[in-house]
This record gives structure tokens, sequence and C-alpha cells, in this order.
């Protein structure tokens, strides 16, 4: 299999360069992790992160073929040769696919990511309907990537006051949780040029979203809320 | 060298469930915690799991944490004490939901109540038929568990070290355990967390296996640290073999899917389970299966071109259920195996899942060796041995054990640090064993590769220590993985970069690694009887008389010790052993 792959080592070197790499694959070879993993076999210093290799904990995201995706649930078989590799555009680089995540964690984290709800709590668990809790689907599984919002042009210009579809698809998943007492407090949060409003629909994170999350569409509902909110 | 210093009350080792369960107890009582991760905090294993965390809430019939108790003793074949199986059990409801009420996305009934699924080996009235005991978010309960654990963290402003990987414990000449040193992985700084109390909860080493549903994380650094400060490992030679590991992937396919009504089946088409456990069947405990899909496979009635596997049927429950409450593995059968489960079985086998054993601990987390309590330090999760889960651990009490124990390790910190008084002096020299693993990699320009070293250990333990185990294969193995322990001591990395070295870490991994392995198979070459998840062809049956005890290994010469199982509970009687039929 072929690989071209960028690399980037600041101890060493002064600007990024492509490598290509050229390596056999095994017959229970399936994703594009199980190539990079042969690929360290041969080089040790291909520097990546990847742990659950199964599309759950969020490590391996990259660039493949000009698309942000999971290594590990990406399959070789359609891949185009030479599968063209490189981190996550937009956010600082550390080190060959490793990237700086700093921005768009404090991004997560500026949305309150937690339930609020200042109510004693009672004995057993706030009750929620079957219903209340679908609004939870779609939301919750998220896995924080980062495939969706450094695929987004407007987390590009603006990472710093953009909250980026990640971000905005966990502050729609608070507000649209029965148990949660802050909707307002987070819409005023949210009621802002950039915050919320350069989203401009570009659609770029529902297309990559390795999960088959809807940022796009979240991000729909809280524009709706302060709309109806303003009538 | 001088190397830097940083002061903390507590350092806790490892971001998933266990270790941010308990920061939560010492960010309460206002004392200042460094939380330590190889991994940003969501991306730790607990984030793996799927099935749900066992209670007894009783929300879909009546249910009692006596029942629980009782379920979770004859699981773990009788060598759990009984004490630590107590506390869980009674401690279970509350912490699900304290759960609940961070804002953990639970399933619902129409009630309003969290919703339960049937698991494996949980039963209502002491083994009279199956219960509803596992809280679920769909099949994702771990992801849903992990993420809000880290949320309440970032609510109650927990400082996390992210992607630092602990070295190596650190202890005093009067063996106070005193932190760690660390290395920060973008960096290649190495910094001493010095602490009054220091808490591992860095998982299990499923990683030791080739075939394994672990992530690669989980390479039992905390094991590895603890060893080579003289500390022992508990019951090491019981390993959970998961009974559907998708096969030739060894991704995990929970055992929801038995919860919800799947069954597995033979080439013949046969229920099999019907045979082997007629009262439970799909749903007996996980050794129990294993052991007849093995035993499937092994008499010719395994399916596919090589006869090595078995299928998963659940097209029976429909596109709505399977939608509803089992989407995640939809997706992995569609990307791991090619199957679409709505339309076709899962092909399956036992792979490697649980680390039984561990640092041992009572149940407040404290860690105890025959010469009594270690001061300050403790442990949680899979990492430690209460022991919850004795030979076998049941579905959907790993989930539990993480939150009970990770809860009450961080209440016997917080208690602790009231009265420890200040820093102990760091001992002259506290990072230079640290220091020269790192420097050996740094300058060793001969030697073995990590890859090849790591390979020959995982073929090693695949091939001599499986669900069955033979003298011959567990003598020998004995034999290789010492030499595969001498081979780590001499590997080489090419890449000396400091920033980011994966290479490094991956070294440093296998340190480890080889300590678990080691563990591992010395203590199952001399446990001669059959009980749990350790099946000898040798000594069929469970031997009450002779091995109702737990392993104790010492690294220091391989050494093996014994202690005594406590089989007295808190406040209820004994459940004395007695056979275990399904």
């Amino acid at each position: 299999m072929k690989l071209r792959i960028q690399r980037y080592d600041p101890d060493k070197d002064s600007k990024p360069y492509f490598q290509d790499y050229d390596v056999p694959m095994g017959p229970a070879d399936r994703m594009l992790l199980d190539a990079l993993i042969r690929i360290k076999t041969v080089d040790d210093s291909l520097a990546l992160r990847r742990s659950c290799r199964e599309g759950v904990c969020g490590s391996d995201a990259m660039n493949i073929n000009g698309k942000n995706g999971l290594a590990c649930t990406t399959r070789i078989v359609d891949l185009k040769e030479p599968v063209v590799l490189k981190p996550l555009p937009g956010l600082p680089i550390i080190r060959d696919l490793i990237v700086d995540m700093t921005q768009f964690f404090a991004q997560y984290h500026s949305i309150k990511p937690y339930l609020v709800n200042d109510t004693p709590p009672p004995e057993k668990e706030r009750p929620q309907s079957p219903a209340q809790r679908e609004e939870l689907d779609g939301l919750y599984e998220c896995i924080l990537c980062a495939c969706c919002s450094t695929a987004c042009p407007s987390f590009w210009w603006n990472p710093d006051k953009f909250v980026g579809p990640a971000g905005l698809l966990q502050a729609y998943r608070f507000i649209a949780d029965s148990r949660d007492h802050a909707t307002n407090e987070r819409l005023d949060d949210l009621e802002d040029p950039y915050r919320l409003f350069r989203c401009h629909t570009i659609m770029n994170c529902v297309d990559v979203c390795p999960k088959g999350l809807n940022p796009t569409l979240a991000i729909g509902r809280i524009k709706e809320l302060l709309v109806r909110r303003a009538i | 060298m001088a190397i830097p210093v940083r002061k903390f009350d507590a350092v806790i080792v490892g971001a998933g469930g266990s270790g941010m369960r308990a920061s939560l107890e010492l960010a309460h009582a206002g004392l200042k915690v460094a939380v330590l991760s190889k991994v940003f905090p969501t991306r730790s294993h607990t984030v793996a799991a799927q099935g749900g965390v066992g209670a007894a809430l009783g929300n879909m019939g009546e249910d009692s944490w006596l029942w629980h108790m009782y379920d979770t003793i004859k699981g773990s074949d009788y060598l759990g004490d009984q004490d630590a199986i107590e506390f869980m059990c009674r401690m279970a409801p509350e912490v699900v939901i304290e759960l609940e009420h961070f804002g953990m996305p639970f399933d619902r009934n129409e009630n309003g109540t969290i919703y339960q699924r049937p698991f494996g080996g949980h039963s209502a009235n002491f083994g009279e038929k199956p219960v509803q005991r596992s809280s679920c978010a769909a099949d994702r309960t771990g992801h849903a568990m992990l993420h809000t654990l880290y949320q309440r963290n970032v609510l109650m402003k927990t400082q996390f070290f992210v992607e630092w990987m602990a070295l190596d414990l650190i202890r005093d000449s009067e063996g106070n355990v005193l932190g760690v040193t660390a290395l920060e992985m973008e960096t290649g700084e190495v910094v001493i967390f010095h602490a009054r109390a220091t808490l591992f909860a860095t998982g299990g080493a499923g990683r030791i296996y080739s075939s394994s549903t672990n992530a690669f994380i989980n390479t039992g650094d905390g094991l590895g640290m603890a060893a080579r400060a003289g500390i022992p490992l508990e019951d090491m030679e019981f390993w959970q073999f998961h009974p559907t590991g998708v096969a030739g992937a060894g991704v995990l396919i929970t055992e929801g899917v038995r919860g919800e009504g799947g069954y597995l089946l033979n080439k013949n088409g046969e229920r099999f389970m019907e045979r082997y456990a007629p009262t439970m069947k799909d749903l007996a405990s996980r050794d129990v299966v294993s052991r007849a899909m093995a035993t499937e496979i092994k008499e010719g009635r395994g399916v596919g071109e090589h006869g090595d596997h078995l299928l998963l049927k659940l097209d029976h429950l429909g596109l709505e259920t399977i939608d509803k409450r089992l989407p995640g593995i939809r997706e992995i059968a569609m990307k791991f195996a090619n199957v679409d489960p709505v339309k076709e079985p899962i092909p399956v086998v036992p792979t490697v899942h649980y680390q039984m054993g561990g640092i041992p601990t009572n149940y407040h987390g404290e860690v105890l060796t025959p010469s009594g309590k270690v001061p300050g330090f403790y442990a949680a999760g899979e990492c430690g041995c209460a022991s919850i889960h004795g030979a076998n651990r049941l579905g959907t009490n790993s989930l539990t054990d993480l939150l009970v124990m990770g809860k009450s390790s961080g209440q016997s910190m917080v208690e602790f640090l009231r009265t420890a008084g200040r820093h102990r002096d760091l001992p002259a020299g506290a990072a230079d064993a640290s220091l020269a693993r790192i420097n050996r990699l740094d300058t060793q320009t001969g030697g073995e590769e990590v890859h090849d070293v790591r390979g020959e250990m995982q073929r090693t333990m695949q091939a001599h220590c499986g669900v069955f185990r033979f003298p011959d294969l567990l003598t020998e193995g004995v034999e290789k993985i010492r030499a595969v322990a001498e081979r780590a001591k001499r590997t080489r990395i090419k890449d000396k970069s400091r920033v980011f070295n994966t290479a490094r870490v991956e070294a440093l991994e296998l340190d480890n690694l080889v300590e678990a392995a080691r563990a591992t198979m010395v203590s199952a070459n001399a446990r001669q009887e059959s009980r749990g998840a350790h099946d000898r062809a040798d000594f069929h049956s469970r031997d009450d008389v002779n091995w109702l005890k737990h392993s104790l290994w010492y690294r220091e010469g391989d050494r093996l010790d014994y202690k005594p199982v406590n089989l007295k509970a808190l406040t209820v009687e004994t459940f004395p052993p007695k056979a275990r039929v399904y």
C-alpha cells in the first residue's frame, strides 16, 4: 500500500514535508490505522495518536485524501492510492499527524459542558420520559475527535471566537436535556456574532463526522430557539 | 541532575472512570489534586464499555443488592472477598443515581426511570431466573459515563495533566509512597509529582495478549510501576475472555446483545449454550460461555473456513430494537465484520477483555500487602484488586467497580490527608530509576526492536495462557516470558526526538507489559486447580481445600505468596462455596 504522509518534527525540521511509504499489508489488515501501525514497525519516528482502534475514543482523527476522518474506521479498500495523510487542518502541528487541540477543547469548555440543575437532587433519578431522552440522541454520542471543527472554514478563520460545530453540538446537547435548567444562560452566551453566528451552514461538519452526527442541525435548532425567544 | 518537582496534596494516575470519580471527592474536599493521563480523559478505555452498569435499582421488577452480591460471589467462583463484594453491591444504586444527577444520558422507561437490561450471570432470587439489572445508555454506556465524569470534573475545575505518562512510583526508605515521576509526552520533560497521597487508576494490561478487546493504551502501567516498587500483584492468572469479540478484529460486541435476546450458534445452527447452561443459557457468566465456545470450536463445530469462530444471531430482534438498543454494535459489525446484524449473524470468538487481578487493596482502595497498608498509596478500577471479581467478573460489574471504588478511594484519600501532615521529604535520587530508563533508550544503539519483543510476548501469552491451560504449555510459557522480559531490557528505538516521541512511550510501556505478563504466567503455572477463568487441563475441578486463596506475585525472583479469601461479609451471612451451575 502506498502512502504519502506529511512529516514535521520541530526538533529537527524547519518546515513540514511529505514522505512516501510503500508497506506490504497483511491478510487481516482492514483499516488505515492497520497500515500506520505497520509503518511504525519500520519507521518508529512517525508520530500519531491512537487508542481504542474502534472509532469510539476519537484519538486518530486526521486528514485522509483531503477529508477529515478516523484512521481506525477508514477502510483501506475505499482509499485511492497513494493515500495522502495530513494532520487535521487549522490547528498548530506538534509533530507529524499530531496537532495541538488546546483551542478546540477551550471552545468545548466554553459552553459549560455539564448539566446545570440547582434543585436539590432527589433520592432517586430525575425522571425523564423516553421521548425527552430521545432528544439527546445524535448529540451525546460525540467523541470530540475534532474532525468537524477542523473541517469548518469558519473555525479556521476564528478559532478563538467561533465555538465551532463540536462545541455547539454539545451546547445543544445540554439545552435539549429536560433535566438542564440553564437554557436561557446558554442561549445568552451563544447570542453573539461570532460564538454561534459564524456558522454559515457550509455543512463540512456533517460531511466528515465519523459518527454520523449532524452539528448543523443542532446549530439550526439553537438559532430557532433564539428567534423564538426574541418574539 | 535536578529535575522539576511539583507539589500536590494528591496525584491520580489515570483519567478513566475510577480516576475521574475519585478526583471529584478530592475536589469536593478542596484539596489540590493532579490527574495524569496518557491520553485526553475522554479517550480513556472506559469509553469502550458498552452494555451497562450493574446496580439493583429494581426499576424493571423486584431486585436487591443481596441478590447482586450472591451473583457476584458465584460469578467470582468464590474467590472474591465477600466484604468488598457486599460493599460494592450495596453502594451500586447510590453511585448510579449520582451519575444520573451529574447528567448521564441513561435510557429510560415509560415511567421516567432508568432502563435496565438483563446481563450475564445476573439473577433474581439467588440464581432462579435472569434479572434486568444493567443500567445503560444504548450500547454506549462507557462513553456516556466517561464523558459525564469528565464534564463533572470540568465543573469542579480538576487539574488535568493530559498526555503525561507516569514512569515510576516514588517510595521512601520506610515504604511511604510520595508520588510519581512522569514524562510530558509533548516536550519529553521528566517531572516529579510530589504528593501526600497517590492513586493508581491506570486500567488493565489487556495488551499482553495478541488478540484483545483492549485499547492500545491498556499496557498495565500501574502494575509495572507497583511491581518495580516492590508491591505484589494479586490473582494475575485470572483473565477474562469475553465471549464475543469480532472474529479476526478483536473488537468487542457487548453481552447486551444476548441481554436483549440474541444468542450463539455453532456450525450446525444449534443454540449450543442450552447444553452447557440450561437455566441461564447464553446469559451464563462469561467464563462459562467462553469455555463452551472454545469447546465447540475444539470439537469441530466452529464456523467458517477454518472452523475457528461461532455466530451471534440477533436479526430476530428486529430493526427497531437493534437501532434503539444496539446501534453501536450494528456500526461495529458493519465496519469490522462486513455484516449487517439486522440480516446476518456476527462472527465472534472469545477474546481477552478484562484483568480480574491487580494491585491488592481493601474496599477503601488502600493498597494492602502482607506486611500491612502501604501509607499514601491507593488503587482503583481495573488496576486494583479488592478483590470484587475473584476468578471471573460479571458483565456490568466493571463499571460498578470503577464508580464504587473510585469514590471510596477518593474518600479514603481525603480522610488520610486530613491527618497525614505535611509532605514527607523526597529520598535522594527519587527520579534516578526513571531517568536511567529514559537515558538507556536515548543512548542505546544496537538491540531489540520494541514491536518484536512485544509481539513475542503477545504470541506467548495467547498460545500458553488462553481459555484452556495445559501444564506443559504453562511451564514452557514461564521460561518464554522470562526470556521476553530479559529482551525487553535491551530494546532500542531509532527515534531520538524529544517531541511527542511515541516510540519512546511504547518502549516504556513494554517495561510495564512484561511485568503483567510474567505475573500472569507464573501465577497461572502455580495454581493447580480450575476456578473461574483459570481452567487447567490437568486439574479439572475447583479445589477449595488447597486453593481458596489469593495469589500474590512479587517481581523480585518471581516469588509467589498467598493470602486467604475473606469469606466474611460486612453485615450478612457468608455465602459458602458451592458447586457453580447456571
